[in-house]
C-alpha cells in the first residue's frame, strides 16, 4: 500500500494519497497541471517534502536506489543509455516470454534503440520497469504512443500486475482508459488533488 | 659549453617581415585577417615584454612571498579561463571555485613537489625554475580540466532522460552518470595522451627547442622535457579526476538525483 503525506513540489501540494494493494488509481488533469511533477516527487527524482510510504517501507528511511526498486516510474519519455535493447534489462531472457503479451517480436532483445518507433520503445521501458517486481508502478501516459490494440494488451499486462497485488497509479488523458483500468479516478488541478464521482 | 647566440631587437623586428607579409597578402586579397593579426601580433609583444621585465626582476629579487603572489595570481587567471571556456558551469561559487581549485591544487601540488625532490634548485622556490614549471604546468591542467567540465555539464544535461531512466530504474548516481563520465575523462585526458605520442616525431616541445637553441646538450634537454611532460600529464590527469568527480557530486545529491538546476543555461 502506498501512502503519501502533505507532498509539496513547486506550485504541487501538500498532496495526500493512499493506494491500496492491487489497486489502480487515475489521475487526470489539464496539460501543466504537474501530474508529472507529483510522480517524479514520489518516487524522489526532485527535491520535495513530505512523507511517503509502502507498508512499513518509508521513504526516508531508504536509501534512494533501494527505494525506486520499491517504487517504479515510467516517464513518459522512454530513455536509452546504450545501442542496443538488451544491454537495459537485467535479465533479458526472462523478459523475451513477455515481449509478445504487449505485441512486440520475441526478437526484440536484439534490435537495436535507433531503429525503435515511439511505441516500441514506450512497452520496453514498461517492461525494463517490471523487472525489478516493484510493488508500486507510477505509469505517465504509458500507451498515448499506442494504436488501439496494443493499448488493450498493454492495460491487460497491467491488470495482471494488479492481481499480483501492484498499486498503480496512471496518469492518463484518456478518460475511456481511466474508466477501463481504474478503480478510482483523481484530478489534479491548481496544485491541489481531488476525487472525481464515479 | 656556452654556444648561445643573443639575438638583438633587429634581428626581431626582421622576423616580423614575413607576419608583415602576411598581413599585406590580406589585404590585397581582402580577406580583413589584417587588423586581428595585428592586434594579435601587438598584444604578444606587449605581454611578453612585460613578462620578461617581470620575470627579471622576480629572478633578481628572490622573494618567496613575490614568488608566491605571482603563482596566485596565475592560479587565479587560469581559474578565470576555465570558467570562460565552458558552456553551461555550475552555479555560484562552485563555477569558478571548482575547476580553479582542482587545477590549482593538481598543478601546484605536482610543482611543488617536483621542485622539491626531482628538480632540487635552492631554494626550492627559485622564482627561476619555480614559475616556468608552474605554468607549464597550470596551462595543460587547464585545458583539461576544462574539457572535462565543459563536456560533462553539457552530456548531463543533454542525456538527462538516459541517465534519469537509470536512477529510475535504481542506479546510484555514480553508475547512472558513467557513460557521460567516462566521455568526459576522455575529453581531459586526450590532450595530454597525444601531445605525449606525437612529441618527438611530429613536434619538437618549445621547451626542449629553447634549451637546445640557448647551447644545451640535447640530450640533457630531453631529460628535462621528459620530466616536464611526466609532471605535465601527472597533473592534469590529477586535475581533471578532481574537477569531473566535484562535479559530479555537485550535479547529484545524496538521494541520487540529477541535479541539473545547479548548472547555468547554456550560452547565447
Amino acid at each position: 500500500m502506498l501512502t503519501v503525506k502533505a507532498l509539496t513540489r513547486l506550485t504541487i501540494g501538500p498532496v495526500d494519497l493512499s493506494v491500496t494493494d492491487g489497486e489502480c488509481v487515475a489521475i487526470t488533469g489539464p496539460s501543466g497541471a504537474g501530474k508529472s511533477v507529483l510522480l517524479r516527487a514520489i518516487v524522489d527524482l526532485d527535491p520535495n517534502e513530505g512523507q511517503v510510504s509502502i507498508g512499513k517501507i518509508s521513504r526516508e528511511n531508504t536509501p534512494a536506489p533501494e527505494w525506486r526498486s520499491h517504487v517504479a516510474m515510467l516517464p513518459a519519455e522512454s530513455g536509452w543509455w546504450d545501442d542496443n535493447v538488451g544491454a537495459h534489462f537485467k535479465n533479458p531472457n526472462k523478459i523475451t516470454p513477455k515481449l509478445t503479451e504487449v505485441g512486440l517480436s520475441d526478437a526484440a532483445m536484439g534490435w537495436e534503440v535507433a531503429r525503435l518507433s515511439s511505441g516500441e520503445k514506450h512497452r520496453l521501458a514498461l517492461l525494463r520497469c517490471l523487472e525489478n517486481d516493484p510493488e508500486v508502478l507510477l505509469l505517465d501516459e504509458p500507451t498515448a504512443a499506442l494504436d488501439h490494440d496494443t493499448t488493450l494488451q498493454v492495460e491487460a499486462l497491467l491488470r495482471k500486475e494488479l492481481e499480483r497485488g501492484t498499486s498503480i497509479v496512471i496518469v492518463t488523458h484518456d478518460t475511456a482508459q481511466a474508466t477501463r483500468l481504474a478503480d478510482r479516478r483523481l484530478h489534479l488541478e491548481g496544485g491541489k488533488l481531488g476525487e472525481v464521482a464515479p | 659549453m656556452n654556444s648561445y647566440l643573443t639575438l638583438t631587437y633587429f634581428d626581431v623586428l626582421l622576423a616580423t617581415g614575413f607576419l608583415m607579409l602576411n598581413g599585406a597578402l590580406s589585404l590585397w586579397l581582402n580577406l580583413q585577417l589584417e587588423r586581428k593579426l595585428l592586434i594579435a601580433a601587438l598584444r604578444m609583444v606587449v605581454q611578453l615584454l612585460l613578462v620578461g621585465m617581470l620575470l627579471k626582476s622576480l629572478f633578481s629579487i628572490l622573494s618567496p612571498w613575490l614568488t608566491l603572489l605571482v603563482a596566485v595570481a596565475m592560479v587565479l587567471f587560469a581559474g578565470r579561463e576555465i570558467w570562460a571556456r565552458q558552456d553551461r558551469r555550475l552555479r555560484g561559487f562552485w563555477g569558478y571555485g571548482l575547476g580553479a581549485g582542482a587545477m590549482g591544487f593538481a598543478g601546484a601540488g605536482v610543482t611543488v613537489i617536483a621542485l622539491t625532490t626531482m628538480v632540487g634548485p635552492d631554494p626550492w622556490w627559485t622564482p627561476r625554475y619555480a614559475l616556468p614549471m608552474l605554468g607549464m604546468i597550470l596551462g595543460n591542467t587547464m585545458t583539461g580540466v576544462s574539457l572535462a567540465q565543459d563536456t560533462l555539464h553539457g552530456a548531463a544535461a543533454r542525456e538527462r532522460v538516459a541517465i534519469e531512466a537509470r536512477i529510475l530504474l535504481g542506479a546510484n548516481r555514480m553508475e547512472a552518470m558513467l557513460p557521460v563520465v567516462r566521455r568526459a575523462l576522455r575529453a581531459g585526458f586526450i590532450p595530454v595522451i597525444n601531445g605525449m605520442a606525437a612529441t618527438g616525431i611530429v613536434s619538437l616541445p618549445g621547451m626542449m627547442t629553447g634549451q637546445i637553441l640557448s647551447g644545451v646538450d640535447p640530450n640533457e634537454a630531453v631529460k628535462y622535457q621528459l620530466l616536464i611532460m611526466f609532471l605535465i600529464s601527472g597533473a592534469t590527469g590529477l586535475g581533471v579526476l578532481l574537477a569531473t568527480f566535484g562535479s559530479i557530486w555537485r550535479l547529484s545529491d545524496s538521494r541520487h538525483r540529477l541535479r541539473l538546476d545547479r548548472l547555468t543555461k547554456p550560452k547565447g
